[in-house]
């Protein structure tokens, strides 16, 4: 996904063909040793048995996957029940992203769409204006967020002294709180596909369309949309996997009641009273999740490209 | 203008939502920065224009703590972009310039993994990973955590930039007898010089922000900017707390811009 799976013609250069695995060896090594094996040796900790301060017994087990779905009573001796803690909160984690996703979607449509359409010249400024929030710290966005929305904040001032409320909103720590949050966070990755998609689209077909008395809005939602739609989808995908494993706007934005997966993985490493073969067991969920969502979009866009 | 309204390209509405979408990305920054130049000690009064949270910052009774902090930050953040870039450089020279070859696509994913794996999964692999190891955690750690996921933000911008380099080039040199290490750095290095500068940039601002991954393998007591500012926040956003938040933003706006403006030079000649 790095870019250049798909390559052009100067790409296919073979100037340092016979040093070529020497020049990837830093590379490799670094990834293998400090992001593959890490990810295998977590897979292998979700089947240990948890240790009382923190680490793990090395015995084998299905504990910890054993606990997300079942409880078998105090004792662990009455027979399974399906649980519902761990399941709902993986529920909840996937609604707020996907509202979340729908919120970027609805804005950076028409956003990317307005952008594309600019004289040429003009959209890498418009591009870059929409990229810069993004690099500024996501901790200092999510602070930025608490600060504006908080109930003596300067959103609430501000809708007080027109009149349009008479008691301030208490948005901060509910679930809407972290959908706006993780809308802030990822909707430049919204824009970006769509604009790329909208670029390429041929204008022609609307003419084409208009011709034949199609509305304005007639063209967009039956031509425009179908022909961008793989950038909607890369879209989606670029602002609902990363607001799934979100550890800081519901942690900032929602308060205890709205927990999500980030939360309650970082809870289990954290001090003395964590669970490690749990939280590793809570991070392979997610990261299986996250891999079959990528499967599928490839899957998807390796068929459109036919 | 009347010609506009038969513009088929032209939606009324997107503009409006345009420059909506452009206020919700700026109001919280902007708020925060105005806030962190209030003379009041409050962070819900304005009681005019005053410098004294940033004084705070550096003399104030937390200004140790934020001095390492800052310290900690930009030497990783240095070290973090400069080795990632190096090995990105490195890395799309072979997957570039290296004729077909087996490892190429698998070597594509591998280089993407740490965009595609979701940070706290990445944060959780790793604690556990230099736990298991023995290794115990700090500087040391966060350091190698933050070369490894900064390197495939430094390979995006150096790939895109060598792929708009003809390999005519480095053949022309080798023609006339150049070394290939000649050739790589008086000849495609120069020319790739933009896309490892905006490279660079990304990495250093990836690596100074980070949150997630630093929060898990820093050892106690060892903190960096985010982790310093993720505590004092947890206990309220107090005054000079924004005002720190304001320079960090300040960095990576100048950086980026940087990064930009580097790129948006050599699309044109």
């Amino acid at each position: 996904m790095a870019g250049g799976g798909q390559t052009s013609g100067a790409s296919q250069s073979d100037s340092f063909a016979p040093v070529r695995y020497w020049l990837l060896l830093p590379s490799w090594l670094t990834l293998l040793v400090l992001v593959l094996a890490p990810v295998s040796m977590m897979a292998l900790y979700s089947f240990l048995t948890k240790e009382f301060r923190g680490g793990v017994v090395w015995d084998f087990t299905l504990a910890a996957y054993d606990q997300f779905f079942f409880d078998r009573g105090l004792f662990g001796d009455e027979p399974p029940k399906l649980q519902w803690t761990y399941i709902s909160i993986f529920w909840r984690s996937i609604w707020q992203a996907g509202l979340a996703t729908l919120m970027s979607l609805l804005i950076g449509f028409p956003t990317a769409y307005f952008i594309a359409t600019r004289p040429e010249k003009q959209r890498a400024l418009w591009v870059f204006l929409i990229t810069i929030p993004y690099w500024v710290n996501l901790l200092i966005r999510t602070v930025s967020m608490k600060f504006l929305l908080r109930e003596q904040g300067p959103l609430n001032d501000f809708l007080l002294s027109t009149g349009l409320l008479s008691e301030p909103l208490a948005i901060v720590n509910t679930n809407f709180a972290v959908q706006l949050g993780l809308f802030y966070s990822y909707l430049p990755f919204m824009v970006l596909p769509i604009y790329a998609a909208v670029e390429r689209y041929n204008f022609t077909l609307s003419e084409a369309a208009a011709d034949l008395y199609a509305t304005r809005w007639v063209i967009l939602r039956r031509i425009i949309l179908p022909s961008v739609k793989p950038g909607i989808i890369a879209g989606c995908i670029l602002v609902f996997v990363p607001s799934l494993g979100s550890f800081l706007a519901p942690d900032l934005l929602g308060g205890a009641k709205n927990f999500m997966i980030g939360s309650l993985i970082e809870e289990q490493f954290k001090g003395n009273a964590g669970n490690w073969p749990f939280g590793a067991a809570a991070s392979m969920i997610l990261l299986t999740m996250v891999m079959l969502i990528l499967m599928i979009f490839a899957h998807q866009q390796a068929k459109g490209g036919k | 203008m009347a010609m506009r309204r038969y513009d088929l390209r032209h939606y009324p509405s997107f503009k409006a939502v345009t420059l909506f979408c452009l206020f919700v990305l700026y109001a919280p920054l902007l708020v925060v920065t105005a806030y962190s130049f209030n003379a009041s000690a409050s962070i819900t009064n304005w009681e005019g224009v005053s410098l004294r949270w940033y004084v705070e910052v550096f003399t104030g009774a937390e200004s140790e703590k934020f001095k390492s902090a800052a310290r900690n930050s930009f030497v990783i953040a240095l070290i973090a972009a400069t080795v990632s870039t190096a090995m990105a450089t490195f890395a799309a020279t072979a997957l570039l310039r290296g004729g077909r070859f087996r490892l190429r696509m698998l070597s594509f994913g591998l280089i993407s993994l740490p965009l595609m794996v979701p940070e706290i999964v990445t944060a959780v692999a790793t604690l556990i990973f230099f736990n298991a190891l023995g290794v115990e955690r700090g500087l040391l750690t966060i350091l190698l955590a933050h070369i490894a996921f900064c390197i495939p933000f430094a390979y995006l911008p150096i790939s895109a930039r060598m792929q708009g380099i003809e390999a005519t080039y480095e053949q022309a040199a080798m023609d006339l007898y150049a070394t290939r290490a000649k050739a790589f750095t008086r000849v495609l290095l120069p020319l790739m010089m933009p896309g490892i500068l905006s490279g660079w940039l990304l990495a250093f601002i990836v690596s100074l922000d980070d949150f997630i991954i630093t929060n898990f393998v820093k050892g106690a007591g060892v903190e960096t900017l985010p982790t310093a500012i993720f505590g004092a926040v947890k206990q309220g956003i107090k005054p000079n707390i924004m005002a720190i938040s304001t320079m960090l933003l300040g960095v990576s706006v100048v950086m980026v811009t940087l990064s930009w403006l580097i790129s948006q030079r050599d699309t044109t000649k």
